[in-house]
């Protein structure tokens, strides 16, 4: 690591970046640096460190609005937001414990940028949704805007979703509009026990097209990975458990917990988690944290649900690692095997057949030196990297910030 | 209204790209009489006409392909239409360009239940996604008040809206994949009918672009379940001020409804000559609120928002207790723009979305600006996003009255930038807004979006003259700075 700029503003951003423009310097684009294990390793020549652009600039809880600055870090906008009975409804994930850091930490920014999604994806959208309206600065040392305050816009070219999980290899982000959402004052689990996944994929699949129960997500842990969860019921029963979860109001949520197990009439075995239960046990699959006390490679894979419980038996026969399902089997969590390439090639070859290309594998986790040489991100189409080698020029025409972060280094002209 | 000069050499070959473009789209595929190109002149902003060159209708991808590969080659302008319903005028054409119409895409592709999508082509209408479905108990969410003859493709390149955005988001909150074709005739797919995206989020780039990065030739939406249960409530009061204030509170204890929708005393009353529902008449707005869910939670909602009406000092309130009485409540609304044609010669329909909590200040504003201008106003919106859609009411028989109309919608749209909203909700730039984005945008904004156009169009080929107030060219990773107001290509041409 090189010099480290800390510009405490945007005018500051612009002035460190005409700076390293004008000395031929790359930038590595950082709030706290939690999330720099995600993608390839960036060798850049300085760093340019965000965190000191911080703070909640506006927030009107009656709008469901937020302007935060970058550096804001994310626990303080959790507490900020519950105390006012709302949340980010993506429910953003913490994989610091993942690559063995504390857990709560990381900015706003770098939540953005990382563009990961929790459960609730599956129902409320995910933080592309979420984010109304960016500032930041291009690789020109400019600062520009794009998106605004307001829910239903559409002045302009919707920069901010381009923005959102482009790892700061577009611009350096100075300020970020959020939207926001109530937080439902009750929740509850309801668990089915003994499933194997096709069963799992079916029963979520179930629920969620032949009731009208809205299910806020729906998620199956084989029996090895049920096993480490802190909640009890869960880790107890020394079986799979497949989970939905619902939210609402008190009475709501109970009268929806009836509906799905009506709905689920044949399956065996059904227990109701209470919301303390329910809040702890989503945290988890939130995290993946029956993966942090491992340091395998860890793949999360991305496909049409219907599909997750062929992909995942194909996979599994020649990759035998711990796994489990979101989204109602539209992610895939994976653990690998250390090998050379930590089974990239056949698990993108294995999507590539079942799915032709309707599906995607990115890896959270892995050595340095496995990141820096095989592709963490799914490989693009010829023609997509085309269109993204562009845009990447178009916004940093030198290629400054986060050289290689996300593909190969491009050659700057 | 002023478009890009038309380039002269360019109509003087007419003949010849009709010729060619014959030999890519056969028979009657392509239009060339000014009887039949008379049907293309306009779309759903109707003020503004242009007969296009030649009018394209391709029925297959290989044809998109071969069509914008040859108006690559020959430099030949191509505007996109789906069912040409734009109320910004996305799909205006230009006197020496193309139109492609998209109509021939029309089928449903796939039905997806276990994936809870659907793959439809282009020109499939927005409620025929929503028929296809329905009696699996599903429908498409974004409900364009259109949405009987919009195209889903139309809605993906405009990001259309609905009444519904509060809870359920806008077009590109509803989309899982598309397919494209660029303008030198690639073709590539975006998402499919997986969740998130692989790598940079193009699909929502693209969605909301009004046709100026591609031509989209299939489209992959998510479809949900229909709710257990709809109820409405309908509310009069007797200041539009506090039924603003009544949506703000609504939202701070921690309900979305379904929808939220004001209407003013003018609107009230046009609608209620219009289809007879039996509002309210002695109030001076009303406040429409949806629920939807199961039956529990609705009437847990409604009893709630019930009692936070009282108060902020409703003075009336009706609960729909049957289906038939939910969509008379929304009759009104829904009829509210034909019924400001009745009482009005023409009437003009604004677009821009505001803060919430402003609401009281814009609609103070709007209604001094009536004054000044001397045209009424009425007043529909989507109050629960902040989304006006005031009507000037004018006469465009009488001399210099669109002129006028047209200055007053750009006060009203510029006091939405003022109080911290947008020029377009759901409507589009178009070419409507277009002379307005630097009300709201600075030439660094517009130099960025303009160079991610770049990316798609180098030659700006794709709809020129819509969204941007001045074309630019393009240079590969170089710097296209305006520096101080003094352009890099002075000889560039604005209008």
């Amino acid at each position: 690591m090189g010099e480290v700029f800390r510009p405490a503003n945007a005018d500051e951003v612009c002035s460190a970046v005409k700076d390293a423009l004008k000395k031929k310097q790359t930038l590595e684009l950082m709030g706290q640096g939690t999330r720099r294990f995600l993608g390839r390793p960036v060798k850049a020549d300085a760093v340019l460190d965000l965190s000191a652009i911080s703070g909640v600039q506006m927030y009107e809880p009656e709008e469901l609005v937020m302007v935060v600055a970058p550096g804001t870090p994310v626990k303080d906008i959790a507490r900020i937001l519950a105390d006012h009975n709302q949340q980010l409804a993506f429910e953003p994930p913490d994989y610091g414990p993942l690559w063995g850091l504390p857990a709560g930490e990381g900015t706003v920014g770098g939540m953005v940028m990382a563009g990961r999604n929790g459960p609730r994806r599956l129902m409320a959208g995910g933080v592309r949704d979420f984010v109304l309206g960016v500032k930041g600065v291009n690789g020109f040392g400019e600062s520009f805007a794009s998106g605004g305050r307001v829910v239903k816009n559409v002045t302009g070219f919707d920069l901010p979703k381009i923005l959102t999980g482009s790892f700061g290899t577009l611009c350096a982000v100075t300020e970020l509009t959020l939207k926001l959402l109530p937080k439902s004052p009750d929740a509850a689990t309801l668990a089915i026990f003994g499933l194997d996944d096709k069963q799992a994929i079916q029963a979520m699949t179930k629920v969620l097209t032949e009731t009208a129960v809205p299910v806020s997500s729906a998620a199956h842990l084989p029996a090895s990975i049920a096993r480490l969860s802190s909640v009890k019921s869960i880790s107890n029963n020394n079986t799979s458990a497949t989970l939905i979860r619902v939210e609402g109001f008190g009475p709501a949520v109970v009268a929806r917990i009836e509906r799905l197990r009506s709905a689920l009439g044949g399956a065996p075995e059904l227990l109701v988690l209470d919301k303390d239960d329910t809040d702890l046990l989503w945290q988890e699959v939130t995290n993946a944290s029956c993966f942090a006390e491992t340091d395998l490679p860890l793949w999360r894979l991305s496909v049409p649900p219907s599909e997750a419980a062929l992909v995942m038996s194909r996979l599994h026969e020649v990759l035998p690692g711990q796994y489990f399902f979101d989204w109602a089997g539209g992610a895939i969590w994976l653990e690998a095997p250390v090998s050379e390439d930590a089974g990239a090639s056949v698990i993108r070859g294995t999507l590539d057949k079942i799915l032709a290309g309707d599906g995607h594998a990115t890896l959270i986790r892995g050595s340095e030196n496995l990141r820096a040489t095989i592709a963490p991100f799914q490989p693009l189409s010829p023609v997509l990297a085309a269109i993204e080698d562009r845009l990447r020029k178009q916004f940093d025409p030198k290629g400054i910030f986060n050289p290689g972060r996300m593909y190969g280094v491009r050659n700057a002209n | 209204m002023l478009m890009p000069t038309p380039d002269a050499d360019l109509i003087a070959r007419k003949d010849e790209f009709v010729a060619d473009l014959r030999k890519i789209v056969p028979g009657e595929g392509v239009i060339d009489d000014d009887a039949s190109l008379s049907a293309y002149e306009c779309d759903g902003l109707m003020a503004y006409r242009q007969r296009p060159l030649a009018v394209v209708l391709p029925e297959t991808i290989d044809q998109v392909s071969q069509v914008l590969g040859y108006c690559h080659k020959a430099g030949l302008k191509v505007v996109p239409r789906g069912s040409g319903t734009s109320l910004s005028g996305g799909a205006l054409p230009l006197a020496d360009g193309i139109v492609l119409a998209m109509g021939k895409f029309n089928k449903i592709l796939e039905v997806d239940y276990a994936n809870r999508c659907v793959v439809v082509q282009p020109c499939v209408t927005n409620t025929a996604v929503t028929e296809s479905v329905a009696p699996e108990g599903f429908y498409y969410a974004p409900d364009p008040s259109s949405q009987i003859i919009c195209s889903i493709g139309g809605n993906v390149a405009e990001n259309a809206g609905g009444v519904h955005c509060l809870k359920y988001g806008m077009t590109t909150n509803n989309i899982l994949g598309l397919q494209m074709v660029l303008i030198d005739g690639s073709v590539v797919r975006i998402g499919g009918k997986h969740l998130d995206s692989q790598s940079l989020d193009l699909l929502g780039l693209i969605c909301g672009s009004e046709g100026l990065l591609g031509v989209i030739t299939e489209i992959t939406v998510r479809i949900l379940r229909t709710p257990e249960t709809q109820r409405a409530l309908l509310l009069g009061f007797s200041e539009v001020e506090s039924a603003g204030a009544c949506v703000a509170k609504v939202i701070a204890e921690g309900v979305v409804p379904a929808a939220m929708e004001i209407m003013d005393r003018t609107a009230i009353h046009a609608a209620e000559a219009f289809v007879k529902v039996g509002y309210p008449l002695d109030v001076e707005a009303l406040l429409l609120i949806e629920f939807d869910g199961t039956p529990e939670e609705v009437d847990h909602f409604i009893n709630m928002v019930n009692e936070i009406a009282n108060r902020s000092g409703a003075v009336s309130s009706q609960q729909s207790n049957s289906e038939e009485e939910r969509k008379q409540f929304w009759a009104g609304r829904k009829a509210a723009f034909p019924a400001i044609g009745k009482i009005s010669p023409d009437y003009y329909c604004m677009d821009g979305t505001i803060p919430r909590n402003k609401l009281p200040q814009a609609l103070r504003r709007i209604s001094e600006l009536s004054d000044e201008f001397g045209l009424e106003v009425a007043n529909v919106f989507h109050a629960g996003d902040g989304n006006l859609h005031p009507m000037i009411l004018y006469n465009a028989d009488i001399e210099g009255e669109l002129e006028k109309t047209e200055q007053l919608g750009a006060a009203i749209l510029t006091l939405c930038v003022e109080l911290g909203g947008v020029l377009t909700g759901e409507h589009g730039v178009g070419v409507e807004k277009r002379d307005l984005m630097q009300v709201q945008f600075t030439e660094a904004d517009l130099d960025q979006q303009q160079r991610v156009k770049c990316v798609f169009d180098d030659q700006g080929l794709l709809n020129p003259g819509k969204v941007f107030p001045r074309l630019r060219r393009c240079a590969e990773g170089g710097k296209m700075h305006v520096h101080h107001g003094e352009l890099r290509f002075p000889d560039i041409e604005r209008y």
